[in-house]
């Protein structure tokens, strides 16, 4: 273990007899796995800090509105949990998950994205964050390639990196996924002698991009995907959050064999319980319990049995219908604002659902780079670079995700303003220097918002 | 109270700053310190709530932890004057002007201090005068390799090296994201050393230099904030009468800005021994990684006791 030089006096600097020994104040510097060492302080990380004060508008986190909900009735009927289910809900349980609750997960909500699904093809995970984390366990091996969207879910490109999983981002345009480009990859990979493991993508209102995969977008995806035979995560939180109230098919109501289906209730519900779910082939499912167990033994039964009370004894799908309600009226604000203020060369998506935009700014101006001075400014957002894996960083340079799930509206309105001029400024130091395409490194994982980033 | 000698002390950390996240950290670890030592302590942010809660219960000692803007240029300071508490640290006109980079720098150097050669400039001026020409009189002038920093802000936040001419324009369109007046200074190769001041009853106390090797090259935010990203040697690998002259330009520093009860200066020592002045910080870190608690451990004190010696120097003298 590593020893700071802490004993050695004044007389010690020039003992010539020994050469003197640094400190690099982390005795377990040598124990590290080498995944670990992209695991490095952030700048960009440090700059979210600011994201948690009221003076700052915080269009970078994810955080659903969970002030929302019925607290005083959802309080009730979790006191009864523990005063007329204690032994059950405070004892250790199943590791695929409480029977109870995969048979709400089957018999309620499967069937609202067009999945047939039995309790026991469900396996309830920590958050759909944890089924991201045991999929990618079993399935990948150090090398190996997953092919994702890009931008994609960061989340999801955190586990891979975990994992030591080599990311191919494949385009998209206003449907996802492009197949033309999807299909170009799958060749050039197959060329190489390469088979992606899978295909990840979250096809309704995606994470960050905001766009959602049609009906037509879908089959074709599927389609290539079982020709070149690539298995599809398809990872689903926001499906129930549309605004014009349609729930997308999911693409594992047409694909049964080659698909894995991830839900989650963090959007629908509460995010504080970590509460998702896999829904998986017997075999895969096998192999998710068995890995569920090795890392968490089993999921919460409190959690699990809040979560199936909640959709017992509340009226759960009036209460979507209200966060619809809510979010579409946050996303309007911030369209209308974006129309109204942004730059010109500034474009964004159109979401039809769920929590974010993807802003793509004026030719030259690095989102990263920008994010200090949106700060000075009191506004925050996640520069696009984080969506992409390694190498790929690089093309999120001159994009950035803006969230509106969180803020009010007038919240929402007074941060698009404080951007536009934000923007302006930098477009006035482009004007003046050129672009600073070359700057600095493209990046590390952590240049991410923690999850309790407003 | 149990507290040993009844001092209560808030100590103030987070700010609006770009370096809150390390405020935060540095106030955790003074405030975890102090209370080891026997005081009780609360730590506050700097937001609308703190004025009516310093004014309702008044504390002994203010422990100002804020870096960056407000908390190092004395603006906070004076707030707390106006309230009549006590703190630790420079009054805030030293602050202003230690924080300023330039105007320590112009101290520090007709205080016989070697400081680099060095403009500040701000961005309207690359504007009205064309970037191209500007930086072309910094190149012929000053010369590769060029240091580029805001001139106010710490944690090497917006601070970059320039080897080669086509590094200089991203260079300060970073920093100016950072500030609106950055620094270009001549690059000084050598070996980076800070040296923390503390005030003691025995008057101004040079500790130990830490001497900083990143792995890098250059100890940006990544190489201070992750630990086992940076060697430390303390103290530093020099020649004896180096490491005396680093100890007197810290020292120097302290007193030509006027400082009080601590700092920090940051210094490049050449192959010829001589240490120069890069910078001077009023708010020096104390998270985990941060250079004043390794000179505290490399001097053999204890950092709560040294802590607790520094709020006890802030009180008002009684009788």
């Amino acid at each position: 273990m590593d020893s700071p030089s802490s004993g050695a006096g004044p007389e010690g600097a020039n003992d010539e007899s020994r050469p003197p020994r640094g400190s690099r104040l982390d005795p377990f510097l040598s124990a590290y796995a080498a995944r670990a060492r992209s695991m490095t302080a952030s700048e960009i990380r440090a700059l979210f800090s600011v994201a948690s004060r009221p003076e700052v508008v915080s269009l970078a986190g994810g955080m659903p509105y969970v002030s929302a909900l019925a607290l005083d009735s959802i309080g009730e009927s979790f006191g009864a949990l523990i005063s007329q289910r204690g032994a059950e809900s405070l004892q250790y349980g199943s590791g695929q998950g409480h029977v109870e609750l995969r048979d709400q997960i089957a018999g309620l909500l499967m069937p609202l994205v067009g999945v047939h699904a039995h309790p026991d093809d469900v396996v309830v995970t920590v958050g759909s964050q944890q089924a991201l984390d045991l999929v990618t366990r079993i399935l990948c091996d150090p090398g190996d390639i997953v092919v994702a969207e890009a931008p994609s879910y960061v989340g999801a490109l955190s586990v891979f990196a975990a994992y030591e999983v080599l990311v191919e981002h494949v385009a998209m345009d206003d449907e996802g996924l492009v197949p033309e480009a999807l299909r170009e990859r799958f060749a050039a990979l197959a060329a190489a002698g390469r088979q992606p493991k899978f295909v990840y993508t979250v096809p309704s209102f995606h994470n960050p991009a905001g766009v959602t995969q049609g009906p037509a977008r879908r089959a074709e995806i599927l389609a290539l995907c079982q020709e070149f035979g690539v298995p599809v995560l398809e990872d689903d939180p926001y499906g129930l959050l549309g605004f014009d109230g349609v729930v997308p098919r999911a693409l594992r109501a047409d694909d049964h064999d080659g698909v894995l289906y991830l839900g989650s209730f963090s959007k629908t519900f509460a995010p504080g319980l970590r509460v998702g779910w896999v829904v998986a082939p017997h075999g895969v499912r096998e192999k998710l319990v068995l890995a569920a167990e090795a890392s968490v033994l089993c999921p919460s039964s409190f959690a699990q049995l809040a979560v199936s009370s909640y959709l017992t004894t509340q009226p759960w799908f009036d209460q979507v219908k209200v966060f619809r309600e809510v979010y579409r009226e946050r996303r309007d604000a911030l369209l209308d604002a974006m129309a109204a203020m942004l730059p010109e060369g500034t474009t964004w998506t159109v979401p039809g659902g769920g929590f974010y935009s993807w802003v793509t700014l004026p030719e030259g101006i690095d989102a990263t780079a920008m994010l200090p001075r949106a700060v000075t400014s009191r506004v925050a957002y996640v520069p696009g670079t984080a969506f992409y894996a390694g190498h790929a960083k690089v093309l999120g340079r001159r994009s950035l995700r803006l969230s509106y799930c969180y803020p009010e509206p007038e919240r929402i309105r007074e941060g698009v303003r404080r951007l536009a001029a934000v923007i302006e400024e930098e477009l006035d130091v482009l004007a003046t220097f050129g672009p600073a395409t070359t700057a600095g490194d493209s990046g590390t994982p952590s240049d991410v918002p923690g999850p309790a980033t407003a | 109270m149990s507290t040993v000698g009844g001092e209560r002390v808030v100590v103030l950390a987070g700010g609006l700053s770009h370096e809150r996240d390390v405020s935060v950290r540095s106030g955790r670890r003074v405030a975890e310190a102090l209370r080891d030592a026997g005081v009780d302590v609360t730590v506050l942010d700097v937001d609308g709530a703190l004025l009516p809660l310093l004014a309702a219960d008044p504390p002994s000692v203010v422990v100002p932890l804020l870096h960056g803007a407000s908390g190092e240029d004395g603006a906070l300071r004076d707030v707390l004057g106006l309230l009549g508490l006590p703190y630790v640290g420079s009054r805030p006109a030293a602050c202003r002007v230690a924080f300023d980079k330039p105007a320590a720098s112009t101290v520090a150097g007709a205080a016989g201090l070697a400081t680099p050669l060095s403009v500040a400039l701000p961005q309207t001026t690359f504007r009205e005068l064309g970037a191209g020409a500007v930086m072309t009189a910094l190149l012929d002038t000053l010369g590769l390799p060029l240091m580029v920093k805001p001139a106010r802000g710490g944690s090497s936040l917006g601070a970059a090296v320039v080897r080669t001419a086509a590094e200089l324009p991203p260079a300060m369109v970073n920093c100016f994201s950072y500030g609106d007046t950055a620094v270009v200074e001549r690059f000084v190769v050598g070996t980076e050393v800070a040296v923390s001041i503390v005030d003691t009853d025995g008057g101004l106390m040079a500790l130990p230099g830490v001497e900083i090797v990143p792995d890098g090259g250059f100890y940006d935010y990544s190489a201070r904030y992750t630990a086992g990203a940076t060697e430390f040697f303390s103290p530093a690998r020099l020649p004896a009468d180096a490491i005396v002259a680093c100890a007197e330009a810290a020292l120097t520093a302290h007193r030509a800005l006027g400082l009080a009860h601590l700092s920090r200066t940051d210094l490049i020592v050449d192959a010829d021994g001589r240490p120069w002045f890069l910078e001077v910080n009023v708010a020096p870190g104390m998270t985990e990684t941060s250079l004043f608690p390794q000179s505290v451990a490399a001097a053999g004190l204890d950092f709560g006791t040294v802590w607790r010696a520094l709020v006890q120097r802030a009180m008002p003298a009684t009788g």
